[in-house]
């Protein structure tokens, strides 16, 4: 095949075109952001005009103004744009029929996917940003979705209070803070103004270890949106020995089908220089390898 | 009380992952004018509304009932709006009962929503906080280890979640409003991947949009129908998240709630006396472990009537003929949609899924940590 001579070749010259009356107008307006229909004879409406309709009649000259919105009346996904397409990704030509017209514009749609792709689909015109009277004054058409995003954004202030500080101020320390309720007993971790059954004040601040039973626990397997983890993890309920009632942590250290309830746990925390007043000080709870804890000795826990 | 109260109105939306077909006020319209002509009644016929719906975070909206009034015929007129997270709509029906059963109002049109499509729940469910690292994942994550305790507890069959699913879904196969209709074997709700272990896929609620809504009116406005559903009980109670010794697994809260709903109403021996009931089981597990808390069994033993097919249409005492929660899950909604499936039970509406000669039927929700309680028992007879 190498026999075979080639060159390349380029043919190129921008002619003037003639716009009419009618042409002439519509161009003009798209300049302006406005979007006209011409009426027919029999009282239709074309958009884009004609100067003359399907039927070879003179169209009448009464422009009207139209919404820029439409419906795609059938298209064809074009997946890999070349140049000299309108749109560098890939997107849809389509047969659009605005709003209040009886013919339909062949133009672009900016779909993204395909499958975002429908016959009957409300489109609305992008107008260009820079307008020079012609028809990619409207750079593309897009889909008019039905809905709108909503952001909220809240800033907020964390303060923990009086016996939440206390809490994570020990854990500065590398201790685990609880607040005992004096009448009951009754050990709460982390500490709280009352303790909610009673009603008492838990103000007398006792330290619980870091080892504890793993009463009941469950094995992340969704993603979700805003999650700092990344699944499969397992988290569980931990009651820190001299504790009354559990604290929520991550379990690790231990492949997920040996995890069970009742196992004996103790923090694995963070190097010393890393601490600071958070619950994160401590990475994990792992197994201390001890005998698990008889049921009957959690149980009110669950 | 000065008056007694009935349900003489109820209507809902076709409930679907996404109605984007529909505004949020557009969403409840629907609901609110179908129980009303139900009632044979207007929006000028109604003197107040009670509306619920979930905690605000999950649709993004401070205070939805107000921009929400007008679709309601709510100008000029008392509106009211309760919230108590996933009870919130059985709470909401509880209010206006309350209203008119105190002689306040005679007609009280009561609404729940929820448009879940337009927000998140696992991400408003899970929030990263300071000071502590982020480890709920959603409701399913908060359940997952109660549902893990249970087990344990009751020495469960490991197969009574997946039979609950199998039993709710073939239910909402007859309800054409449900969102879910799934025809499952016991072997593809088995075969489903784990989310929250031990909660697979398939034993887990959708995420849904919808609307329900009731009319309740006095003995003397319940003339307006033949089959009035007669509000025979009602209770509201909540516990605090955590405390020491709190019972997760079956809270006093719920105990207490159906304790005194019966007492109301009279009822002494629940599965003798009760001919059907709506339970909140957002994930399938819940079934057994609400048939204990609601009194239907033993405890420990609410697994055996499931597995033993007690619960299903048909069988002694059926649970969730509508398909409940695990077809349907517009939160807010979810709660009144039992209420309101209860009532349709007792007026003989229920079409498809209707409990022969069902006399008396119990709505039953629950919202937080297992800590909002709320239902109400109906009747045919006054």
């Amino acid at each position: 095949m190498s026999d075979f001579l080639s060159a390349p070749y380029v043919l190129q010259y921008t002619y003037t075109r003639s716009t009419g009356p009618v042409i002439g107008r519509f161009l003009e307006s798209l300049r302006y952001g406005v979007l006209e229909g011409v009426r027919t004879a029999d009282g239709g409406v074309l958009c884009p005009p004609l100067e003359y309709d399907e039927k070879g009649e003179a169209t009448t000259g009464e422009f009207i103004q139209l919404r820029p919105v439409g419906t795609v009346k059938s298209w064809t996904w074009v997946p890999e744009p070349r140049k000299g397409h309108p749109l560098d990704r890939p997107f849809a030509f389509a047969l659009i029929q605005i709003d209040g017209t009886d013919n339909a514009m062949v133009h672009v749609v900016d779909a993204e996917k395909p499958k975002r792709m429908k016959t009957g689909m409300r489109v609305r015109a992008r107008w260009a940003e820079e307008r020079n009277g012609t028809i990619r004054d409207i750079a593309c058409f897009e889909p008019v979705l039905p809905y709108l995003p909503g952001p909220v954004h809240l800033d907020y202030d964390v303060r923990p209070g009086q016996h939440y500080t206390a809490f994570l101020r020990g854990l500065q320390e590398g201790k685990l803070i609880g607040g005992c309720d004096s009448q009951s007993g009754k050990v709460y971790v982390p500490p709280r103004a009352a303790d909610p059954f009673t009603g008492n004040p838990t103000s007398e601040y006792v330290e619980v270890a870091d080892t504890g039973v793993l009463t009941t626990f469950t094995i992340i397997r969704i993603p979700f949106e805003g999650q700092k983890l990344k699944p499969p993890y397992c988290f569980g309920a931990i009651v820190l020995d001299g504790a009354d009632m559990p604290i929520y942590h991550l379990i690790s250290g231990v492949p997920y089908d040996q995890i069970r309830m009742g196992m004996r746990v103790k923090a694995k925390w963070k190097p010393r220089e890393e601490w600071e007043t958070s619950l994160e000080n401590i990475l994990y709870f792992e197994p201390t390898g001890e005998p698990d804890a008889p049921f009957e000795s959690y149980e009110e826990h669950l | 009380m000065a008056e007694q109260c009935a349900v003489v109105g109820i209507g809902q939306t076709k409930h679907r992952e996404s109605r984007r077909d529909v505004s949020m006020p557009g969403l409840i319209r629907i609901a609110a004018l179908e129980a009303l002509e139900d009632a044979d009644m207007t929006f000028k016929d109604v003197d107040a509304i009670v509306i619920g719906t979930a905690p605000d975070m999950f649709e993004g909206i401070m205070m939805p009932e107000l921009f929400l009034a007008d679709a309601l015929g709510a100008a000029g007129k008392p509106i009211f709006r309760v919230h108590t997270a996933g009870s919130v709509g059985g709470s909401t029906a509880v209010v206006a009962s309350h209203l008119v059963q105190a002689g306040v109002h005679e007609k009280v049109l009561t609404v729940a929503f929820e448009k879940q499509s337009e927000s998140n729940a696992m991400w408003a469910l899970s929030p990263a906080i300071p000071f502590q690292p982020q480890l709920v994942a959603g409701a399913g994550g908060y359940f997952a280890p109660l549902i893990r305790s249970y087990i344990r507890r009751a020495d469960a069959h490991p197969d009574t979640g997946c039979m609950v699913a199998v039993k709710d879904r073939a239910h909402g196969m007859l309800n054409p409003h449900a969102h879910l209709h799934l025809d499952q074997s016991l072997e593809e709700v088995k075969a489903a991947p784990m989310l929250w272990d031990p909660i697979r896929y398939s034993e887990t609620c959708p995420s849904s949009d919808g609307a329900v809504a009731m009319v309740l009116v006095n003995q003397q406005q319940a003339k307006r129908v033949k089959n009035p559903a007669w509000v025979k009980g009602t209770s509201v109670r909540t516990e605090r998240t955590f405390f020491a010794g709190r019972d997760q697994v079956n809270p006093r809260a719920g105990q207490q709630c159906a304790k005194d709903v019966y007492d109301q109403a009279g009822i002494t021996n629940p599965p003798v006396e009760i001919d059907c009931a709506e339970i909140y089981v957002p994930f399938s597990w819940f079934e057994p472990m609400w048939l204990e808390n609601l009194g239907f069994a033993e405890e420990g033993l609410g697994w055996k009537m499931t597995m033993e097919g007690k619960t299903k249409l048909g069988a002694d005492m059926p649970i969730n003929m509508s398909g409940g929660v695990m077809c349907t899950n517009p939160i807010g909604a979810s709660g009144m949609l039992r209420f309101a499936e209860a009532a349709r039970q007792v007026r003989g509406t229920a079409d498809q899924h209707q409990v022969d000669g069902a006399k008396v039927a119990l709505g039953h929700a629950f919202g937080g940590g297992s800590q909002f309680f709320a239902a109400w028992i109906v009747s045919s007879e006054r």
